[in-house]
Protein backbone atom coordinates (compact mmCIF):
# COMPACT_ATOMS: atom_id res chain seq x y z
CA UNK A 1 0.00 0.00 0.00
CA UNK A 2 1.31 3.43 -0.83
CA UNK A 3 2.21 6.13 1.64
CA UNK A 4 -1.15 8.31 2.10
CA UNK A 5 -0.20 11.58 4.40
CA UNK A 6 -3.08 12.20 6.68
CA UNK A 7 -2.38 15.93 6.65
CA UNK A 8 -3.11 16.33 2.71
CA UNK A 9 -6.29 16.23 0.54
CA UNK A 10 -6.75 14.39 -2.30
CA UNK A 11 -9.12 13.95 -4.89
CA UNK A 12 -10.40 10.40 -6.57
CA UNK A 13 -8.30 11.42 -9.98
CA UNK A 14 -5.31 11.18 -7.89
CA UNK A 15 -4.21 14.79 -7.09
CA UNK A 16 -2.93 15.81 -3.74
CA UNK A 17 -3.57 19.41 -1.85
CA UNK A 18 -2.51 20.57 0.61
CA UNK A 19 -3.40 24.34 2.28
CA UNK A 20 -0.50 26.44 3.07
CA UNK A 21 -2.32 29.08 4.84
CA UNK A 22 -3.58 32.43 3.21
CA UNK A 23 -5.54 30.51 0.72
CA UNK A 24 -2.73 29.27 -0.81
CA UNK A 25 -2.40 25.47 -1.93
CA UNK A 26 0.17 23.75 -3.35
CA UNK A 27 -1.06 20.52 -5.80
CA UNK A 28 0.54 17.65 -7.06
CA UNK A 29 -0.22 13.66 -7.51
CA UNK A 30 0.12 11.19 -5.25
CA UNK A 31 2.42 8.17 -4.98
CA UNK A 32 -0.05 5.69 -6.44
CA UNK A 33 -0.49 7.57 -9.10
CA UNK A 34 3.08 8.32 -10.18
CA UNK A 35 3.33 4.13 -9.42
CA UNK A 36 0.35 3.57 -11.74
CA UNK A 37 2.43 5.86 -14.87
CA UNK A 38 6.27 4.59 -14.08
CA UNK A 39 8.80 6.75 -14.95
CA UNK A 40 7.92 10.48 -15.67
CA UNK A 41 9.53 11.93 -18.80
CA UNK A 42 7.89 15.31 -19.41
CA UNK A 43 5.63 17.96 -17.63
CA UNK A 44 3.55 20.19 -18.69
CA UNK A 45 2.53 22.74 -16.36
CA UNK A 46 0.50 25.57 -16.51
CA UNK A 47 1.77 29.52 -16.68
CA UNK A 48 1.67 31.05 -13.78
CA UNK A 49 -1.48 34.05 -13.80
CA UNK A 50 -3.74 31.49 -15.47
CA UNK A 51 -6.96 30.99 -13.60
CA UNK A 52 -8.63 28.06 -13.91
CA UNK A 53 -12.50 26.15 -12.99
CA UNK A 54 -12.35 22.84 -10.80
CA UNK A 55 -11.75 19.97 -13.42
CA UNK A 56 -9.81 21.73 -15.90
CA UNK A 57 -7.01 19.73 -17.03
CA UNK A 58 -4.42 21.66 -15.75
CA UNK A 59 -1.22 20.09 -16.70
CA UNK A 60 -0.23 16.85 -18.75
CA UNK A 61 2.57 14.12 -16.75
CA UNK A 62 3.76 11.77 -19.24
CA UNK A 63 5.47 8.69 -18.61
CA UNK A 64 7.50 5.62 -20.37
CA UNK A 65 4.06 4.62 -20.75
CA UNK A 66 1.18 6.53 -20.91
CA UNK A 67 0.29 10.65 -21.14
CA UNK A 68 -2.11 11.44 -18.07
CA UNK A 69 -3.66 14.85 -17.36
CA UNK A 70 -3.99 16.52 -14.14
CA UNK A 71 -7.19 18.70 -13.40
CA UNK A 72 -7.62 21.30 -11.06
CA UNK A 73 -8.82 20.39 -7.48
CA UNK A 74 -9.76 23.45 -6.82
CA UNK A 75 -10.73 26.88 -8.61
CA UNK A 76 -8.00 29.70 -8.35
CA UNK A 77 -5.16 31.51 -10.07
CA UNK A 78 -1.88 29.94 -10.51
CA UNK A 79 0.53 31.62 -8.84
CA UNK A 80 3.95 29.81 -8.70
CA UNK A 81 5.09 26.89 -10.74
CA UNK A 82 7.60 23.92 -9.65
CA UNK A 83 10.20 24.89 -12.50
CA UNK A 84 12.36 21.83 -11.51
CA UNK A 85 10.56 19.51 -13.22
CA UNK A 86 11.45 20.90 -16.64
CA UNK A 87 14.79 19.21 -16.14
CA UNK A 88 13.65 16.44 -13.60
CA UNK A 89 10.53 14.82 -14.22
CA UNK A 90 11.85 11.96 -12.06
CA UNK A 91 11.37 14.25 -8.73
CA UNK A 92 7.78 13.03 -8.98
CA UNK A 93 8.26 9.55 -8.90
CA UNK A 94 11.12 9.80 -6.08
CA UNK A 95 9.12 12.71 -4.03
CA UNK A 96 5.59 13.06 -5.06
CA UNK A 97 4.47 14.70 -1.93
CA UNK A 98 7.51 16.89 -1.66
CA UNK A 99 9.76 17.67 -4.23
CA UNK A 100 7.56 16.70 -7.06
CA UNK A 101 5.02 19.16 -6.54
CA UNK A 102 3.27 20.68 -9.85
CA UNK A 103 2.29 23.93 -9.27
CA UNK A 104 0.67 26.81 -6.66
CA UNK A 105 -2.59 27.88 -6.32
CA UNK A 106 -4.53 31.13 -4.29
CA UNK A 107 -8.06 29.73 -4.14
CA UNK A 108 -11.05 31.81 -5.43
CA UNK A 109 -13.41 30.16 -2.47
CA UNK A 110 -11.45 28.40 0.56
CA UNK A 111 -14.84 26.49 1.36
CA UNK A 112 -13.73 24.33 -1.99
CA UNK A 113 -11.36 22.64 0.16
CA UNK A 114 -14.23 20.89 2.57
CA UNK A 115 -15.23 18.76 -0.61
CA UNK A 116 -11.98 16.90 -1.47
CA UNK A 117 -10.99 13.59 0.47
CA UNK A 118 -9.75 13.19 3.09
CA UNK A 119 -6.80 10.29 3.30
CA UNK A 120 -8.99 8.10 4.27
CA UNK A 121 -11.46 8.77 1.87
CA UNK A 122 -8.66 8.90 -0.96
CA UNK A 123 -7.54 5.19 0.44
CA UNK A 124 -11.41 4.11 0.12
CA UNK A 125 -11.37 5.54 -3.43
CA UNK A 126 -7.83 3.77 -4.67
CA UNK A 127 -9.08 0.31 -3.09
CA UNK A 128 -11.93 0.36 -5.43
CA UNK A 129 -9.84 0.48 -8.35
CA UNK B 1 -6.06 -18.40 -14.48
CA UNK B 2 -2.61 -16.80 -15.90
CA UNK B 3 0.39 -18.50 -16.43
CA UNK B 4 3.27 -18.50 -13.99
CA UNK B 5 7.24 -18.94 -15.73
CA UNK B 6 9.79 -21.04 -12.69
CA UNK B 7 10.82 -18.22 -11.95
CA UNK B 8 7.39 -16.26 -10.82
CA UNK B 9 8.83 -16.64 -7.26
CA UNK B 10 11.53 -14.92 -7.60
CA UNK B 11 9.99 -11.67 -9.58
CA UNK B 12 7.98 -11.42 -6.31
CA UNK B 13 10.75 -12.07 -3.53
CA UNK B 14 11.75 -9.03 -5.56
CA UNK B 15 8.95 -7.09 -5.44
CA UNK B 16 8.00 -6.71 -8.98
CA UNK B 17 5.23 -5.00 -10.63
CA UNK B 18 3.79 -7.60 -12.42
CA UNK B 19 1.05 -8.09 -15.52
CA UNK B 20 -0.77 -9.81 -17.23
CA UNK B 21 1.02 -10.36 -20.88
CA UNK B 22 -0.80 -12.53 -23.13
CA UNK B 23 -1.66 -15.09 -20.01
CA UNK B 24 1.30 -15.57 -18.73
CA UNK B 25 1.47 -13.35 -14.85
CA UNK B 26 4.99 -11.80 -16.20
CA UNK B 27 7.06 -8.75 -14.48
CA UNK B 28 6.83 -5.28 -16.05
CA UNK B 29 8.87 -3.85 -13.59
CA UNK B 30 11.10 -4.07 -10.87
CA UNK B 31 12.11 -0.99 -9.79
CA UNK B 32 12.00 2.21 -12.10
CA UNK B 33 11.93 0.97 -15.69
CA UNK B 34 14.29 3.53 -16.90
CA UNK B 35 17.17 2.96 -14.41
CA UNK B 36 16.68 -1.08 -16.10
CA UNK B 37 16.80 -0.07 -19.61
CA UNK B 38 20.26 2.10 -18.05
CA UNK B 39 21.52 -0.77 -16.49
CA UNK B 40 21.43 -3.06 -20.05
CA UNK B 41 22.86 0.08 -21.83
CA UNK B 42 25.71 0.17 -19.60
CA UNK B 43 26.47 -2.81 -17.55
CA UNK B 44 24.02 -5.60 -17.62
CA UNK B 45 20.27 -6.77 -16.96
CA UNK B 46 18.44 -10.06 -17.21
CA UNK B 47 14.92 -10.83 -18.32
CA UNK B 48 12.94 -14.20 -17.72
CA UNK B 49 12.06 -14.86 -21.44
CA UNK B 50 10.52 -18.34 -20.55
CA UNK B 51 7.06 -17.36 -21.52
CA UNK B 52 8.81 -18.15 -25.38
CA UNK B 53 7.65 -21.04 -26.75
CA UNK B 54 10.97 -23.75 -27.18
CA UNK B 55 10.29 -26.14 -30.24
CA UNK B 56 12.50 -28.76 -31.06
CA UNK B 57 12.24 -29.86 -34.70
CA UNK B 58 14.14 -33.23 -35.69
CA UNK B 59 13.90 -35.37 -38.50
CA UNK B 60 15.32 -36.77 -41.65
CA UNK B 61 13.31 -33.87 -43.84
CA UNK B 62 13.51 -31.42 -40.85
CA UNK B 63 15.37 -29.30 -43.20
CA UNK B 64 12.74 -29.70 -46.03
CA UNK B 65 9.97 -28.90 -43.98
CA UNK B 66 11.74 -25.36 -42.69
CA UNK B 67 12.22 -24.67 -46.23
CA UNK B 68 8.91 -25.02 -46.74
CA UNK B 69 7.75 -23.33 -43.58
CA UNK B 70 9.63 -20.74 -43.41
CA UNK B 71 9.97 -16.89 -45.47
CA UNK B 72 14.02 -17.10 -45.07
CA UNK B 73 16.19 -20.21 -46.28
CA UNK B 74 17.40 -22.77 -43.29
CA UNK B 75 19.50 -23.89 -45.97
CA UNK B 76 21.89 -20.82 -45.63
CA UNK B 77 22.96 -22.93 -42.14
CA UNK B 78 25.73 -24.87 -42.83
CA UNK B 79 27.51 -24.23 -39.49
CA UNK B 80 26.57 -25.86 -36.11
CA UNK B 81 24.88 -23.45 -34.11
CA UNK B 82 24.39 -20.87 -36.32
CA UNK B 83 20.85 -18.96 -36.05
CA UNK B 84 18.72 -17.53 -38.31
CA UNK B 85 15.88 -14.85 -37.76
CA UNK B 86 12.47 -15.57 -39.99
CA UNK B 87 9.27 -14.22 -40.66
CA UNK B 88 6.71 -17.63 -40.71
CA UNK B 89 3.71 -16.52 -43.30
CA UNK B 90 0.43 -17.33 -44.06
CA UNK B 91 -0.84 -18.23 -47.47
CA UNK B 92 -1.55 -14.97 -48.17
CA UNK B 93 2.15 -13.85 -47.16
CA UNK B 94 0.44 -11.94 -43.70
CA UNK B 95 3.26 -13.08 -40.80
CA UNK B 96 1.76 -15.25 -38.75
CA UNK B 97 5.00 -15.13 -36.50
CA UNK B 98 8.58 -14.01 -36.71
CA UNK B 99 11.07 -16.67 -34.71
CA UNK B 100 14.64 -17.45 -34.57
CA UNK B 101 15.83 -21.24 -35.74
CA UNK B 102 18.86 -22.73 -34.34
CA UNK B 103 21.08 -25.14 -36.45
CA UNK B 104 22.45 -28.26 -35.08
CA UNK B 105 22.26 -30.59 -37.84
CA UNK B 106 19.79 -30.87 -41.42
CA UNK B 107 17.66 -32.80 -39.08
CA UNK B 108 17.89 -31.03 -35.76
CA UNK B 109 16.89 -27.51 -35.29
CA UNK B 110 15.54 -25.57 -32.75
CA UNK B 111 12.86 -22.89 -33.28
CA UNK B 112 11.63 -19.77 -30.88
CA UNK B 113 8.66 -18.33 -31.07
CA UNK B 114 6.62 -15.77 -29.20
CA UNK B 115 4.25 -16.54 -26.35
CA UNK B 116 1.62 -14.38 -27.33
CA UNK B 117 1.19 -16.37 -30.44
CA UNK B 118 1.58 -20.03 -28.99
CA UNK B 119 -1.43 -21.51 -29.75
CA UNK B 120 -1.84 -20.88 -33.32
CA UNK B 121 1.67 -20.92 -33.94
CA UNK B 122 1.95 -24.84 -32.26
CA UNK B 123 -0.94 -25.70 -34.18
CA UNK B 124 0.22 -23.69 -37.43
CA UNK B 125 4.31 -25.83 -37.02
CA UNK B 126 1.95 -28.91 -36.73
CA UNK B 127 -0.46 -28.92 -39.61
CA UNK B 128 2.66 -27.53 -42.27
CA UNK B 129 4.21 -30.74 -40.77
CA UNK B 130 1.87 -33.04 -42.64
CA UNK B 131 3.68 -34.93 -45.22
CA UNK B 132 7.22 -34.26 -44.40
CA UNK B 133 9.62 -36.92 -41.99
CA UNK B 134 9.77 -34.50 -38.93
CA UNK B 135 9.02 -34.36 -35.03
CA UNK B 136 8.43 -30.93 -33.32
CA UNK B 137 8.73 -31.09 -29.93
CA UNK B 138 7.29 -28.24 -27.28
CA UNK B 139 9.97 -28.02 -24.70
CA UNK B 140 7.71 -26.83 -21.73
CA UNK B 141 10.56 -28.11 -19.55
CA UNK B 142 12.62 -25.09 -20.58
CA UNK B 143 13.05 -22.33 -19.08
CA UNK B 144 14.98 -18.68 -20.84
CA UNK B 145 16.80 -15.87 -19.41
CA UNK B 146 17.92 -12.83 -21.52
CA UNK B 147 21.10 -11.76 -20.36
CA UNK B 148 21.76 -8.58 -22.04
CA UNK B 149 24.49 -5.76 -21.59
CA UNK B 150 28.44 -4.26 -22.48
CA UNK B 151 29.37 -6.69 -19.46
CA UNK B 152 26.87 -9.51 -19.50
CA UNK B 153 29.09 -11.85 -21.25
CA UNK B 154 31.93 -11.25 -18.73
CA UNK B 155 29.70 -11.76 -15.94
CA UNK B 156 27.83 -15.08 -17.16
CA UNK B 157 31.55 -16.87 -17.78
CA UNK B 158 32.27 -15.70 -14.47
CA UNK B 159 29.54 -18.37 -13.33
CA UNK B 160 31.03 -21.13 -16.01
CA UNK B 161 33.10 -24.36 -15.30
CA UNK B 162 36.06 -24.73 -18.06
CA UNK B 163 34.54 -26.67 -20.21
CA UNK B 164 31.23 -24.54 -20.53
CA UNK B 165 33.73 -21.54 -21.29
CA UNK B 166 35.62 -23.27 -23.61
CA UNK B 167 32.40 -24.29 -25.73
CA UNK B 168 31.09 -20.47 -26.03
CA UNK B 169 34.50 -19.12 -26.24
CA UNK B 170 35.31 -16.96 -29.60
CA UNK B 171 30.90 -17.45 -30.06
CA UNK B 172 30.29 -14.92 -32.94
CA UNK B 173 26.97 -13.02 -32.79
CA UNK B 174 23.79 -15.54 -34.00
CA UNK B 175 24.99 -18.90 -32.55
CA UNK B 176 23.86 -21.19 -29.72
CA UNK B 177 25.92 -24.06 -28.36
CA UNK B 178 24.97 -26.59 -25.67
CA UNK B 179 27.63 -25.67 -23.04
CA UNK B 180 26.89 -29.10 -20.65
CA UNK B 181 22.88 -27.98 -18.95
CA UNK B 182 23.05 -25.13 -20.57
CA UNK B 183 22.06 -23.95 -23.97
CA UNK B 184 24.26 -20.57 -24.43
CA UNK B 185 23.37 -18.32 -27.55
CA UNK B 186 24.58 -14.87 -28.68
CA UNK B 187 20.87 -13.79 -29.58
CA UNK B 188 18.89 -10.89 -27.70
CA UNK B 189 16.10 -8.34 -28.46
CA UNK B 190 17.85 -5.11 -27.29
CA UNK B 191 20.99 -4.07 -29.06
CA UNK B 192 23.59 -5.04 -26.31
CA UNK B 193 25.84 -8.06 -26.64
CA UNK B 194 24.66 -10.76 -24.20
CA UNK B 195 23.52 -14.42 -24.31
CA UNK B 196 20.26 -16.13 -24.30
CA UNK B 197 20.46 -18.79 -21.80
CA UNK B 198 18.47 -22.01 -22.21
CA UNK B 199 18.02 -24.00 -19.11
CA UNK B 200 16.27 -26.69 -17.22
CA UNK B 201 12.72 -25.39 -15.35
CA UNK B 202 14.34 -26.87 -12.08
CA UNK B 203 17.39 -25.10 -12.54
CA UNK B 204 16.07 -21.63 -13.39
CA UNK B 205 15.97 -19.96 -10.19
CA UNK B 206 19.32 -20.97 -9.23
CA UNK B 207 20.58 -19.84 -12.42
CA UNK B 208 18.52 -16.43 -11.83
CA UNK B 209 19.48 -16.25 -7.79
CA UNK B 210 23.65 -16.51 -9.38
CA UNK B 211 22.94 -13.87 -11.58
CA UNK B 212 21.78 -11.59 -8.57
CA UNK B 213 24.37 -12.55 -6.60
CA UNK B 214 27.15 -10.61 -9.01
CA UNK B 215 24.60 -7.78 -9.64
CA UNK B 216 23.29 -8.76 -12.77
CA UNK B 217 19.92 -6.39 -12.59
CA UNK B 218 16.57 -7.88 -12.99
CA UNK B 219 14.50 -6.15 -16.09
CA UNK B 220 11.22 -6.43 -16.76
CA UNK B 221 8.76 -6.56 -19.80
CA UNK B 222 9.19 -2.38 -19.74
CA UNK B 223 12.24 -2.29 -20.31
CA UNK B 224 12.66 -4.64 -22.96
CA UNK B 225 10.04 -2.67 -24.79
CA UNK B 226 12.22 0.30 -24.83
CA UNK B 227 15.61 -1.45 -25.47
CA UNK B 228 14.21 -3.34 -28.49
CA UNK B 229 12.69 0.22 -30.11
CA UNK B 230 15.79 1.59 -29.47
CA UNK B 231 17.77 -1.26 -31.55
CA UNK B 232 14.78 -0.88 -34.09
CA UNK B 233 13.44 -4.42 -33.78
CA UNK B 234 10.16 -5.37 -34.56
CA UNK B 235 7.63 -6.50 -31.76
CA UNK B 236 4.64 -9.03 -32.93
CA UNK B 237 1.57 -7.92 -32.58
CA UNK B 238 2.47 -4.02 -32.64
CA UNK B 239 4.94 -4.22 -35.90
CA UNK B 240 3.23 -6.80 -38.33
CA UNK B 241 0.70 -9.39 -37.98
CA UNK B 242 -1.51 -11.37 -39.68
CA UNK B 243 -2.83 -8.84 -42.04
CA UNK B 244 1.11 -7.24 -42.68
CA UNK B 245 3.41 -8.99 -45.29
CA UNK B 246 6.91 -8.64 -44.43
CA UNK B 247 7.77 -6.03 -47.15
CA UNK B 248 5.56 -3.56 -45.07
CA UNK B 249 7.68 -4.22 -41.78
CA UNK B 250 11.53 -3.82 -41.94
CA UNK B 251 11.49 -7.95 -43.03
CA UNK B 252 12.25 -7.58 -46.36
CA UNK B 253 15.76 -8.12 -45.86
CA UNK B 254 14.89 -11.76 -44.21
CA UNK B 255 12.99 -13.19 -47.21
CA UNK B 256 15.35 -15.58 -49.12
CA UNK B 257 13.66 -15.12 -52.88
CA UNK B 258 16.75 -17.22 -54.21
CA UNK B 259 16.50 -19.93 -55.02
CA UNK B 260 13.33 -19.02 -56.94
CA UNK B 261 12.08 -22.75 -56.85
CA UNK B 262 11.72 -22.83 -53.02
CA UNK B 263 8.09 -22.43 -53.04
CA UNK B 264 7.60 -21.54 -48.92
CA UNK B 265 4.18 -20.98 -47.59
CA UNK B 266 2.98 -17.03 -48.69
CA UNK B 267 5.78 -17.22 -51.36
CA UNK B 268 3.22 -17.19 -54.63
CA UNK B 269 1.33 -14.17 -52.56
CA UNK B 270 4.40 -12.28 -51.56
CA UNK B 271 5.37 -12.19 -55.53
CA UNK B 272 2.11 -10.15 -56.33
CA UNK B 273 2.54 -7.93 -53.38
CA UNK B 274 5.98 -6.99 -54.04
CA UNK B 275 5.25 -5.62 -57.61
CA UNK B 276 2.99 -3.19 -56.26
CA UNK B 277 3.89 -2.60 -52.75
CA UNK B 278 3.73 0.99 -51.65
CA UNK B 279 4.14 0.41 -47.81
CA UNK B 280 7.14 0.25 -45.74
CA UNK B 281 8.31 0.63 -41.97
CA UNK B 282 10.66 3.46 -40.96
CA UNK B 283 11.92 4.88 -37.61
CA UNK B 284 10.78 8.32 -36.53
CA UNK B 285 12.68 10.67 -34.26
CA UNK B 286 11.00 13.52 -32.34
CA UNK B 287 12.99 15.87 -30.04
CA UNK B 288 10.41 18.09 -28.85
CA UNK B 289 8.66 17.37 -25.33
CA UNK B 290 6.00 14.23 -25.38
CA UNK B 291 5.76 10.76 -26.80
CA UNK B 292 5.09 8.78 -29.84
CA UNK B 293 2.68 6.71 -29.37
CA UNK B 294 0.84 3.74 -31.37
CA UNK B 295 -2.04 4.13 -33.26
CA UNK B 296 -1.18 7.56 -33.69
CA UNK B 297 -1.59 9.19 -37.51
CA UNK B 298 1.56 9.99 -39.83
CA UNK B 299 1.21 12.06 -42.69
CA UNK B 300 3.18 13.31 -45.64
CA UNK B 301 2.85 14.48 -49.03
CA UNK B 302 2.48 10.85 -50.10
CA UNK B 303 -0.18 9.96 -48.02
CA UNK B 304 -0.94 8.95 -44.67
CA UNK B 305 0.82 5.92 -42.26
CA UNK B 306 0.77 4.94 -38.72
CA UNK B 307 2.80 4.68 -35.76
CA UNK B 308 3.39 0.85 -34.90
CA UNK B 309 5.54 1.05 -31.69
CA UNK B 310 6.19 4.05 -29.73
CA UNK B 311 8.34 5.21 -26.66
CA UNK B 312 10.34 7.45 -25.13
CA UNK B 313 13.82 6.20 -25.41
CA UNK B 314 15.86 6.59 -22.28
CA UNK B 315 19.07 6.60 -24.14
CA UNK B 316 18.40 9.45 -25.96
CA UNK B 317 16.63 11.68 -23.97
CA UNK B 318 13.50 11.91 -26.48
CA UNK B 319 10.36 9.87 -28.25
CA UNK B 320 11.42 7.63 -31.09
CA UNK B 321 8.63 5.14 -33.08
CA UNK B 322 8.29 2.61 -35.95
CA UNK B 323 5.57 3.51 -38.70
CA UNK B 324 4.33 1.68 -41.77
CA UNK B 325 4.39 4.91 -43.94
CA UNK B 326 4.01 5.25 -47.91
CA UNK B 327 7.68 3.97 -49.47
CA UNK B 328 7.42 7.83 -51.08
CA UNK B 329 7.89 9.42 -47.88
CA UNK B 330 10.48 12.41 -47.33
CA UNK B 331 12.73 13.44 -44.38
CA UNK B 332 10.44 14.92 -42.25
CA UNK B 333 6.41 13.75 -41.53
CA UNK B 334 3.88 15.34 -39.47
CA UNK B 335 1.91 13.27 -36.22
CA UNK B 336 -1.11 14.56 -34.98
CA UNK B 337 -0.55 14.38 -31.50
CA UNK B 338 -3.24 15.74 -28.79
CA UNK B 339 -4.97 17.55 -31.60
CA UNK B 340 -1.89 19.45 -32.67
CA UNK B 341 0.34 18.48 -35.56
CA UNK B 342 3.83 17.73 -34.62
CA UNK B 343 6.83 17.52 -37.21
CA UNK B 344 9.03 14.39 -36.88
CA UNK B 345 11.73 13.05 -38.54
CA UNK B 346 12.40 10.51 -40.66
CA UNK B 347 15.22 7.90 -40.12
CA UNK B 348 15.93 3.99 -40.84
CA UNK B 349 14.21 2.31 -37.89
CA UNK B 350 18.07 1.57 -35.67
CA UNK B 351 18.41 4.04 -33.16
CA UNK B 352 20.90 2.65 -30.89
CA UNK B 353 23.31 -0.16 -30.90
CA UNK B 354 25.90 -0.93 -28.30
CA UNK B 355 25.22 1.84 -25.98
CA UNK B 356 25.43 4.27 -28.51
CA UNK B 357 23.16 6.71 -30.72
CA UNK B 358 23.23 5.75 -34.33
CA UNK B 359 20.65 8.63 -35.30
Amino acid sequence: MSNIPAELKYTSTHEWIRHEGDGVVTIGITEHAQDLLGDLVHVDLPDEGDTFATGDDVAVVESVKAASDVYAPVSGEVIEINEDLEDSPELINSDAFGDGWLFKLKLEDVSELESLLDAEGYEGAIDEE
Amino acid sequence: MTKQTNLHAKHLEAGAKMVDFFGWDMPIRYGSQIDEHNAVRTDAGMFDVSHMTIVDAKGEQAQAYLRHLLANDVAKLTVKGKALYSGMLNEEGGVIDDLIVYYFAQDDYRLVVNSATREKDVAWLNKQAEGFDVELTVRDDLSMIAVQGPNAQAKVQSLLNDNQKAIIADMKPFFGHQAEELFIATTGYTGEAGYEIIVSNEQAADLWQQLLNIDVLPCGLGARDTLRLEAGMNLYGQDMDETIHPLAANMGWTVAWEPADRNFVGRQALEAIRETNDMKLVGLVMEAKGVLRSGLKVTCDAGEGVITSGTFSPTLGFSIAMARVPKAIGDTAVVEMRKKGVEVKVVKPNFVRNGKSVL
